[in-house]
């Protein structure tokens, strides 16, 4: 199948503005027949559930939570960037496209981010208004940090809990619409498939999570804002609920899935301490703005950390090894989140680490304590530095913070075309759910304005083309294809509910995280990949023959929640690992041992791979087909990325 | 799987469901690692549990690590357990005596009905703000966002106003199982801040009422819910709150318009 991401024709500034006019238009008096199917309420749902309402649309709101307030994107920390130039250090929209496809490693499309960064602005103002609290000067205006890998200052922020105040925002939002009766909200309830009709996406099946209810939704189109699969490593920055269900049944009714190699790991969390850990919490990466990372120069030293013959402030000077500084001398400390982790990994690799596990660095404050005074230090960072001290018990006032990386985003998710539709028609996906604007590495406060660009500024202008194509008629309920989805909703849900076996559902999770994390992590060999693929495949089959779900389905059971979704994650990993398999060269997040420079850097091979792929499920234990859309680049010339 | 050496033995609140009646049960908790969270601890009991083919303890968790409010638990007698300003995730086995019994119920509170073991229904939260708390401003069409300065003091007043994570503690500490400190925070946030002011006096006025219908109890002014809040809400937010209350009944000609609809007033 050949792909068209129709990305309008033209220079790069007048793509979007063009491609808006040339949309269709639904009448405003026609737009109360339509209704839209929003699955998940984070900040790409709550926005774009708010805003189809508030244009006239009738939405159907879902998430598994028991609020739409809890959604995961409440946890980012750090901050939105927008190309505003308040702060008058040369950015622009231009310069902010670039450092993101730049950031992205040239695997994510020209035209895609550009609208990305033109948008932002007005993101900005629309929190404003809300009423979101972002930091403000003593002058009242608003105030902006750098954040890594950024040489201007256009991140905005709301202390340490930016996406909180962001969601909180389209929350508030979402609930004006609620209230209007534009938007009927389903909390508790999870989505188990899509239902199409002619090819075209024109419901879902969900599950009551409280009584067990399978239900089945109509719409005339169905947007799939559900997030990002990093819980597919077991241990991850995400929250224990978020999972690639939604998406992963969306692909087995057609939607390819892009690049799911794709995987950030960021540089700045908290090591793990043993196999009870059940998440790995982040440590917001603006800590880089004034932390310096290090760790021991000779493993004697380290050994002497490890052991606690040694505390790191005890430790030379010339004893440690900044080595961010040392190697990047221009960037240092900011360097993009998958530069700062595969160094860390190096550093423990070459028996450096430190902490009990030896599998840390440090991230030091002393000399930031030095200069700034201990309480403008903790007016920054005070949130975060009492989270620390509250998981690992260290005060990191007095002995610098051990850092190391974990997995945080996925680049990767469902294939869609400009106007956010997946291959199949009708069907979207919004926000970390797709794939399309951060290439091979997501730069950091960017995630939070993808979300929102997706949901307030995008999907409003592009859904109305679609639902203007197919009419107003109303989705016919008696359709056989709602009865039959759901009829193999519930056969699978029985069939996980006959697993009578041996081992829970949580040791196989953590099983296939440590397949993942050993061999799709960081770094990536072929060897590696191809043993990991026959290991999956093993995980697989033991588990349809020797997991345990206890209870029953018209109940509360996230003993049968979690089943399905490991499920689905014990086949998303093999897509994964045959996806890196398949690209042989190292590009953002994705780091193949076979293609690195003679310096140790990563090598892209832009001849080969300077294409998305997009993987078509073929069929239950077929293998899936690879489909690619060449990435085509007009405006910026292709470098080699250099932090130097 | 777990390598500590601390044990407790738990007294758990266990109910089926919102239509049956609960009773309290006790379980083992062993070899419990001082670095494990509460809600890690819990994970490793009901690991246990489902390895016997007993259903595992339910309770409400997410993103464990204390922002999304979804955890609750009443630890002790005590919303998320003996610590100050933290939630349930973020509660480490080191603030616990190795062979302590921990007691571990639900929030209590008629509004917040149980709906299995731990978990409770917290919907009536949302139908409060649903009823008022926002600004009405439609996507796009906003001004520039440095159009209106804002005092760093009160932008800052009004963020602390805005962390709240509506979790629910403030209602399970609270002896009237009053809710508000969690109304007040958002009536406040808004209130302060410049784009609040068109809907100040009716938003109130609205979410007090949506309040009093989904059966929560007065303020008595006891301080428990600022005590437990672990994000450390205060008690200023009710005062604030109860001042624009009175004043938007007393002085304020508005009537309480159908809030949020297009057209404004």
């Amino acid at each position: 199948m050949s792909l068209d991401a129709k990305i309008p024709a033209g220079p790069l500034a007048e793509k979007w503005s063009k491609h808006k006019f040339n949309l269709k238009l639904v009448n405003p008096a026609n737009k109360r027949k339509y209704d839209v199917i929003v699955v998940g309420t984070g900040l790409a749902g709550a926005s774009a559930a708010a805003s189809l309402a508030e244009l006239g649309y009738n939405v159907k709101a879902f998430c598994f939570q028991d609020s739409p307030r809890r959604a995961h994107s409440i946890a980012a920390q750090g901050g939105i960037n927008a190309a505003k130039n308040y702060q008058n250090d040369g950015d622009s929209v231009y310069r902010l496209f670039y450092d993101t496809i730049k950031g992205g490693d040239y695997r994510a499309r020209e035209g895609n981010v550009y609208r990305l960064a033109e948008v932002s602005v007005n993101i900005i103002d629309q929190c404003v208004a809300q009423g979101v609290p972002f930091a403000r000067e003593y002058g009242g205006l608003l105030d902006n940090r750098s954040f890594g890998g950024s040489q201007v200052s256009r991140t905005f922020y709301a202390r340490g809990q930016t996406g909180q105040q962001l969601l909180l925002g389209a929350y508030s939002a979402l609930n004006r619409q609620i209230h209007l009766g534009k938007v009927k909200m389903y909390t508790r309830t999870e989505m188990l498939d899509v239902v199409t009709i002619d090819g075209h996406a024109k419901g879902i099946i969900t599950r009551n999570l409280i009584n067990g209810n399978i239900e089945t939704h109509s719409g005339h189109a169905v947007l799939l804002c559900t997030g990002g699969y990093g819980n597919v490593f077991y241990l991850s920055t995400n929250a224990a609920g978020s999972n690639v269900t939604a998406a992963w049944r969306a692909h087995k009714r057609g939607a390819f899935f892009a690049n799911p190699c794709y995987t950030q790991i960021h540089p700045t969390c908290i090591p793990v301490t043993g196999d009870h850990q059940s998440k790995l919490t982040l440590m917001s990466e603006s800590l880089r703005n004034d932390g310096r990372v290090w760790a021991p120069k000779t493993q004697e030293v380290a050994e002497k950390l490890r052991t606690k013959q040694l505390t790191a402030a005890q430790v030379k000077e010339e004893d440690r090894d900044y080595f961010l500084e040392r190697k990047y001398p221009s960037f240092g400390n900011l360097v993009p989140r998958d530069v700062a982790s595969r160094n860390a990994k190096e550093m423990v690799d070459d028996g450096r680490g430190v902490g009990g596990s030896g599998i840390a660095v440090f991230l030091d404050f002393a000399d930031a304590i030095k200069r700034l005074g201990k309480e403008a230090v903790s007016a920054k960072y005070g949130n975060l530095f009492d989270m620390y001290y509250q998981i690992t018990n260290e005060d990191p006032y007095t002995q610098p913070m051990r850092i190391y990386p974990a997995v945080h985003y996925t680049m990767g998710g469902l294939w869609v075309d400009y106007n956010l539709m997946t291959t199949v028609p009708g069907l979207y996906a919004l926000g970390e759910c797709n794939f399309s604007d951060h290439g091979a590495n997501r730069l950091g406060a960017s995630a939070l304005m993808q979300g929102l660009a997706d949901g307030y500024f995008v999907i409003p202008y592009t859904l109305g083309d679609y639902l203007a194509s197919i009419g107003p008629k109303p989705v016919d309920k008696n359709n056989p294809a709602f009865a039959q989805t759901k009829q193999e909703v519930v056969e699978r849900i029985n069939k996980l509910l006959a697993l009578k076996g041996t081992k829970t559902v949580n040791e196989y999770h953590r099983d296939l995280g440590h397949i993942m994390w050993e061999y799709c992590g960081m770094a990536r060999t072929a060897e590696g990949l191809t043993k990991a693929k026959g290991l999956i495949q093993e995980l697989r089959a033991d588990f349809w023959k020797n997991a345990i779900v206890v209870g029953q389905n018209e109940e509360v059971n996230p003993a049968l929640e979690k089943a399905g979704r490991v499920a689905d994650f014990l086949e998303l990993g093999e897509l994964m690992v045959d996806d890196a398999l398949m690209r042989n060269e190292s590009c953002g997040g994705h780091f193949r041992l076979e293609s690195q420079t003679p310096e140790g850097e990563a090598l892209r091979d832009d001849e080969n791979f300077a294409f998305v792929s997009a993987w078509e499920y073929k069929g239950d234990n077929q293998p899936e087909v690879l489909n690619k859309e060449k990435l085509e680049f007009e405006f910026v010339h292709l470098t080699q990325r250099s932090y130097k | 799987m777990s390598t500590g050496n601390m044990n407790f033995t738990l007294k758990v609140w266990r109910q089926k469901d919102a239509n049956s009646s609960g009773k309290m049960v006790t379980y083992p908790a062993e070899n419990i690692s001082p670095d494990m969270s509460f809600l890690e601890m819990l994970d490793v009991v009901n690991e246990s549990l489902i390895h016997k083919g007993e259903e595992p303890i339910h309770f409400d968790h997410d993103c464990r690590e204390g922002i999304c409010g979804m955890c609750s638990l009443y630890i002790n007698g005590r919303p998320h357990g003996p610590k100050r300003a933290i939630t349930t995730c973020q509660l480490h086995m080191r603030s616990f005596n190795d062979g302590e019994t921990i007691t571990i119920e639900p929030w209590r509170a008629a509004a917040f009905p149980v709906i299995k073991d731990l978990a409770v229904d917290r919907s009536a939260f949302d139908r409060i703000q649903q009823s008022g708390g926002f600004v009405s401003v439609n996507t796009g069409g906003v001004p520039d966002a440095n159009i209106i300065p804002i005092p760093k003091v009160i932008a800052d007043e009004a963020f602390n106003s805005a962390t709240c994570i509506g979790c629910g503690a403030c209602v399970a500490a609270c002896k009237n199982a009053s809710a508000m400190l969690f109304v007040s925070a958002k009536v406040s946030q808004l209130g302060m801040l410049p784009q609040g002011q068109p809907e100040r006096w009716s938003r109130v006025q609205a979410m007090v009422a949506q309040m009093d219908e989904e059966g929560f109890g007065n303020c008595t002014n006891t301080g428990a819910c600022e005590a437990e809040c672990p994000k450390e809400i205060s008690l200023l937010n009710i005062s604030r709150m109860n001042n624009d209350y009175f004043s938007a009944k007393l002085f304020r000609e508005e009537k309480v318009h159908d809030h949020g609809a297009s057209g404004g007033e």
